[in-house]
């Protein structure tokens, strides 16, 4: 039973929240974002299976879907689900784990420039590959896992830096952006060390790839978002009121530094298995969160809504790398590379005119 | 409204006494360096109590204090007999509400939004905007005669109506005490006021304890019911306004000689400041002679 809230007549069209309430049970009910959830999903879902259509052995788009329920021409079946679906799957998820991950780290510190790309993660789990290729360091590990622990190492020490009596946004943008540039510098100066053949494998990780996934990626990603997604999801509440400010969050009875250890712990997580799944992808992390920001009508990015935004990104980026160029496939992440850039500058802009920095 | 007597009485919709604030001891430090030190306080329930006193005197450290904003060095805060530390954060921010200075809204955020923010402490995961949250936020907008800006920007109002959005947040959270720091900060003086007896309605009408840092003394006096004037993070006097501003304490205080005369429209002190080049009779202002003038 939708009971409209107190709101004047100006409100913009399909923005106005309706109370929902099942006694005990109530919540808000924001169309346009809900409807902006359900579009971004729909367009995810078609790029999808748009995806899996595109290969050496062509496979029609209805032809597809019957073969994801298992049924329809057996080849068809095995070339779907055993070949195509684990770099597509990997796409999805990778997206909804950054985009989620850029949510939560730009609300946070309520900077759109705060997102893991920017803020050394990525570029640490880059440092830690590189090394373990050039100077013959693995440990047995394989490169994802290496990733993963670069981005976790990355993440505690500029966490670390910027801790003093609290750790405030401010100050994670700051020391992150140190941070990034050290990594990129040993990163660098690594790929100059080492030689070719070892350069040119650690730089192919280093630029985002969706080619030759398999299940054992989806695997370890599904796990994973599987658990900190809801996490991340259900601390929505807090993010709402940390939002605020420190004092006033504080106020309104949230657990700053607590909230604020987990939010970052859970996106860092997120960010980790996506880079270990499929490299750095570049600015889906830092775009993407500001694109379903603006879709939704919403004064900071909606964290499920980034998700599907995140997916859809890279899921369409994917089929750019694929088919942009006839007999040529480029890493997904040059294509996100080649359309975030322009999203960045057009943050910083604004950022300059408002004067806040963000 | 504007200058009703102070001891107005309570409305029948006024609850029971709320909770006693208290400080006993209190040591605070900002990285070591001690701001606050020995300071014993108990906070008049259900009155509007004014901190006042120079730059960097230890006062708005000691509101955050009694926010739990800061920890205490040593001493205890107490709210009704139990020690902050241990009051359920939760219901902590039931029973008590703060405003810091200036806060900042995120771009884009509506007035109805950020009242509705207010409401946290009242919402579990299932029970996200109940009837009672709804009533709290429509009655908060209502006071603070922002209902038809409900659903603008933050961000896009004015100074003043910004700050009343704000208040009414707090006034939204629903809490007996309310502590704000320097609530007319960065407003023109319309807007100050407007504000002040706004906040002064939160008491007379609710029964709400309220605690502000105040830098104007004249609207400490007016406004407030209990004044506390602090110098070097230690309490110098406090009472009622006629009590605690006076020549001497004045001048003790902000090192500041002045003439005190009775508000023309309140009644309670109004602080007229002397410098070098005004002062009354013929010795000049600076030497002795001055204020004894009157």
């Amino acid at each position: 039973m939708p009971s409209p809230v107190v709101a004047p007549p100006r409100a913009a069209l399909g923005n106005r929240p309706f109370r929902l309430a099942v006694p005990p049970v109530s919540g808000v009910l924001r169309p346009r974002l809900l409807l902006t959830g359900v579009g971004v999903a729909l367009g995810a879902f078609l790029l999808f299976c748009w995806g899996l259509t595109i290969g050496d052995y062509p496979v029609a788009f209805t032809d597809v879907i019957r073969a994801l329920w298992g049924s329809g021409d057996a080849g068809t079946v095995i070339v779907v689900q055993d070949l195509r679906l684990p770099r597509a799957l990997v796409g999805l998820l990778v997206g909804v784990a950054f985009g989620v991950s850029g949510a939560v780290f730009q609300t946070m510190t309520r900077n759109p420039l705060a997102s893991p790309d920017m803020i050394g993660l990525t570029e640490g789990a880059g440092t830690a590959v590189v090394a373990a290729v050039v100077l013959g360091w693995t440990g047995g590990l394989g490169l994802s896992t290496l990733g993963l622990l670069g981005a976790l190492a990355t993440a505690l020490l500029v966490y670390a830096l910027a801790w003093k009596g609290g750790a405030t946004g401010y100050r994670i943008i700051l020391v992150g952006i140190g941070v990034s540039w050290i990594c990129s510098s040993a990163t660098n100066f690594l790929v100059a060390r080492g030689n070719r053949f070892e350069a040119e494998a650690a730089l192919g990780w280093l630029v985002g790839n969706l080619n030759g996934r398999t299940w054992n990626q989806v695997d370890s990603l599904a796990i994973a978002l599987a658990v900190l997604l809801p996490i991340t999801l259900g601390m929505g509440r807090w993010m709402r009121t940390l939002m605020l400010g420190d004092d006033v969050a504080a106020g309104l009875g949230t657990p700053v530094q607590p909230v604020r250890l987990a939010l970052l712990l859970a996106g860092v997580g997120l960010v980790a298995f996506g880079t270990a799944a499929a490299g750095p992808v570049a600015f889906v992390a830092l775009a993407c969160p500001q694109i379903a920001q603006r879709l939704a009508g919403t004064s900071s990015p909606p964290p499920f809504v980034s998700g599907l935004t995140g997916a859809l990104v890279v899921l369409g980026s994917d089929l750019l790398a694929r088919e942009a160029i006839p007999g040529t496939e480029l890493p997904v992440g040059i294509v996100t590379g080649a359309l975030g850039a322009p999203v960045l500058l057009w943050l910083l802009i604004r950022a300059n005119r408002a004067g806040s920095g963000g | 409204m504007s200058t009703t007597d102070p001891r107005t009485p309570r409305t029948s919709e006024a609850p029971a006494p709320g909770p006693e604030l208290r400080a006993r001891d209190l040591h605070l430090a900002y990285d070591g360096r001690p701001v606050v030190e020995n300071l014993n306080l108990t906070v008049p329930t259900g009155r509007i109590t004014a901190i006042v006193g120079a730059n960097a005197c230890g006062k708005s450290t000691l509101l955050r204090a009694l926010a739990r904003l800061l920890a205490p060095r040593q001493g205890v805060v107490e709210l009704d007999g139990v020690a902050l530390r241990s009051v359920p954060t939760r219901e902590l921010a039931r029973k008590l509400g703060i405003l810091p200075q200036t806060p900042v809204a995120p771009e884009g955020l509506t007035v109805l939004d950020l009242v509705g923010r207010g409401r946290s402490p009242h919402q579990t995961w299932w029970r996200q905007w109940s009837a009672a949250d709804e009533e709290a936020v429509h009655a908060a907008l209502e006071a603070t005669s922002l209902t038809d800006l409900a659903e603008r920007p933050v961000d896009e109002l004015s100074g003043g109506q910004r700050q009343r959005a704000w208040i009414a947040m707090a006034v939204a959270q629903g809490t007996p005490i309310l502590l704000l720091d320097e609530p007319t900060t960065y407003l023109d003086l319309a807007h100050q006021i407007d504000v002040l007896d706004l906040i002064t309605d939160l008491n007379r009408r609710e029964g709400r304890t309220i605690v502000m840092v105040l830098h104007d003394l004249n609207q400490a006096c007016r406004y407030a019911d209990h004044v506390i004037a602090m110098k070097a993070g230690r309490i110098v006097a406090e009472g009622a306004p006629a009590d605690v501003v006076t020549e001497a304490t004045v001048e003790d205080v902000f090192d500041l000689r002045c003439r005190i005369t009775p508000d023309p429209v309140s009644g309670t002190p109004l602080v007229i400041p002397l410098g070098r080049h005004h002062h009354d009779g013929t010795s000049p202002a600076g030497q002795p002679g001055v204020s004894e003038k009157v």
